[in-house]
């Protein structure tokens, strides 16, 4: 039963948006190996999210459905398709790249002699499967190797929600076999950290600074730039990991999503984790002293120099333009 | 409580990053390395475990010779002991090969807790941890920034996506893997250093632990990113520069 088996998350009882990139990934596959792409949706009442899945251009749709399943566990999940894989025999198993895939598709695709290609961002002949590495400075081709199901994640962006084909699929259910004590962690509601004072989801104008500012006594120059422009100030992860700014100042995967007019973003290697954050901004400026940054990629404008240098001039240009 | 830290040395943030002949990894002669991050932060998350409940903290690493002063590190920050899987050929292995050899090493010693940091700064693959926990019967949980111990096992603090959390209950033993950011790191004292000279490295090599290293998922190449954006570098001096560019954001981005 050659296929490829996209497995879809919802957010809020709705297919997540990344699923969509991940039904998107795996009609292009489907399109490159000539294989049939379906679906599988899981949890405790998947009729909802199934339908909404069978109204785009799948062979199948399966709901792997359980009372068990209603919370997502790492044993729960690893456990249910696990036998729908036994069961199907897929060539490929495509997910969307989030935190819930990071948590359990390493330990499935463990399980059946795999291993999991993660956060791939584009597929070539072969299949080449590409990803990034060293923090984005380079990218990796893997492919496949051995017998058995080749497990792929794709990364949040790298495929086009908009360009899922529309088509019909037919539903069915398939029933894992799970008892309680197979559940060994019991997870909690989800909750939100500390009250969000700062909206940066709204700002129009964001100063973002990183690693590059080196000392939190040099932060006033960042500060001074956001206050010249008036624009709002956030980071990037390890400036909130040392406490330099507050955590609700972070701005990528795990903080908080922008699209301002522009977005500076001084001493900003451009992580992936934070690249995914900025996307929706309209222009970007990156000010960094090394040329090969991964930020470059994306910035419309650059600066490459000492920031120390170059940010006060900057302001003291703005200022200047403004008078 | 008995924690073992399984951490990697990688080449340091800044490093300058050249392809290496053959096309399939990094010229590593002349590269600085450095403790990962995040397995900085599962170290500390483990310190800070043994320094409330007591026990003991082994600190394992795979690679080549090279890691030596990234083991001494651990020690000089408080580790009790460490193995060292001494292994030359780790960039062959993938993910599942990387953490069979961990496993093996694992396992005789029985430790009540397995820390690990979320993901690697270099091949950043964010899987040895859980394939780790899979690969040792136990239970898991990832991206994890508060660890409680309680009467029947562990609370941990999740990270989703967004700035969201969720609280997991799971039993001991167990691992997990460590997000930055949830403790603040401590340095090498100088006592530390010194007593990190007489603290116990036990080597195993990767034939010893016989465990086979054939990859299913094979990086063939590496090649350098094609830009999304064609980026429009502005020169001169940082004055220079300056003033060019809120020409360009004002007359030709229009965002002023």
């Amino acid at each position: 039963m050659s296929a490829i088996w996209v497995v879809i998350e919802e957010r809020d009882g709705r297919v997540s948006r990344i699923s969509w990139e991940a039904v998107a990934a795996g009609q292009k596959l489907a399109a490159l190996t000539g294989l049939a792409a379906n679906a599988v949706v899981i949890g405790a009442q998947t009729e909802p999210l199934a339908t909404e899945v069978a109204s785009k251009a799948l062979g199948k749709v399966v709901r792997v459905e359980h009372t068990l399943l209603a919370a997502y566990t790492a044993d729960g999940f690893t456990l249910a398709l696990q036998q729908f894989i036994e069961a199907e025999k897929p060539d490929y198993v495509v997910f969307p790249h989030t935190y819930q895939v990071r948590d359990y598709a390493p330990k499935l695709a463990a399980r059946l002699g795999q291993v999991l290609i993660g956060d791939v961002t584009a597929f070539a002949e072969g299949p080449v499967f590409v990803r990034q590495l060293m923090q984005g400075r380079l990218n990796g081709s893997y492919r496949h190797s051995g017998s058995g199901p080749c497990f792929v994640s794709v990364q949040a962006g790298a495929f086009r929600a908009d360009e899922v084909h529309a088509g019909a699929g037919a539903v069915t259910v398939f029933t894992p076999t799970i008892e309680h004590a197979q559940i060994r962690t019991k997870p909690s509601e989800r909750f939100r950290g500390a009250a969000q004072t700062v909206d940066l989801g709204s700002a129009q104008m964001i100063v973002g600074v990183g690693r590059g500012i080196k000392d939190p006594a040099n932060l006033p120059i960042a500060q001074e730039l956001a206050t010249a422009l008036g624009a709002e100030l956030g980071a990037s992860r390890p400036i909130c990991d040392n406490g330099w700014l507050p955590m609700e100042r972070q701005i990528g995967s795990s903080g908080q999503t922008i699209s301002p007019k522009l977005y500076l973003a001084v001493g900003i290697s451009g992580a992936i984790q934070h690249l995914v954050g900025i996307k929706g901004s309209q222009c970007v400026v990156a000010i960094n002293k090394d040329p090969d940054a991964p930020i470059f990629e994306v910035a419309d404008y650059g600066i490459v120099g000492d920031l120390m240098e170059v940010v006060p001039a900057l302001t003291e240009a703005l200022k200047a333009a403004k008078q | 409580m008995k924690i073992i830290v399984a951490i990697k040395q990688v080449p340091e943030r800044d490093a300058q990053v050249r392809i290496d002949a053959a096309g399939k990894w990094i010229e590593e002669s002349g590269l600085q390395y450095a403790l990962n991050e995040s397995d900085a932060y599962a170290l500390e998350e483990a310190l800070q475990l043994k320094e409330k409940h007591g026990g003991e903290v082994v600190v394992l690493t795979a690679g080549p010779e090279r890691v030596g002063p990234t083991i001494r590190e651990a020690l000089a920050k408080g580790a009790d002991r460490a193995i060292h899987i001494d292994c030359a050929d780790l960039g062959n292995r993938d993910a599942l090969g990387v953490a069979k050899l961990l496993a093996a090493a694992v396992k005789p010693e029985n430790p009540d807790l397995v820390l690990t940091g979320l993901q690697s700064d270099d091949l950043g693959l964010g899987q040895t941890g859980v394939i780790l926990a899979e690969l040792l019967g136990l239970p898991h949980s990832s991206l994890i920034l508060h660890v409680e111990k309680t009467d029947t096992g562990l609370t941990v603090k999740r990270e989703l996506e967004e700035g969201w959390f969720r609280t997991i209950e799971l039993p001991l033993p167990a691992v997990l893997t460590i997000q930055s950011g949830g403790n603040k790191l401590r340095y090498a004292t100088l006592m530390g250093i010194k007593r990190a000279k007489t603290k116990e490295v036990r080597t195993v090599t990767a034939a010893e632990l016989a465990v086979d290293s054939v990859p299913v998922a094979v990086l063939e190449r590496v090649a350098l990113p094609q830009k999304q954006k064609s980026t429009q570098i502005l020169p001169g001096n940082p004055k220079e520069a300056a003033a060019a560019l809120v020409d360009k954001l004002k007359f030709e981005a229009r965002v002023l």
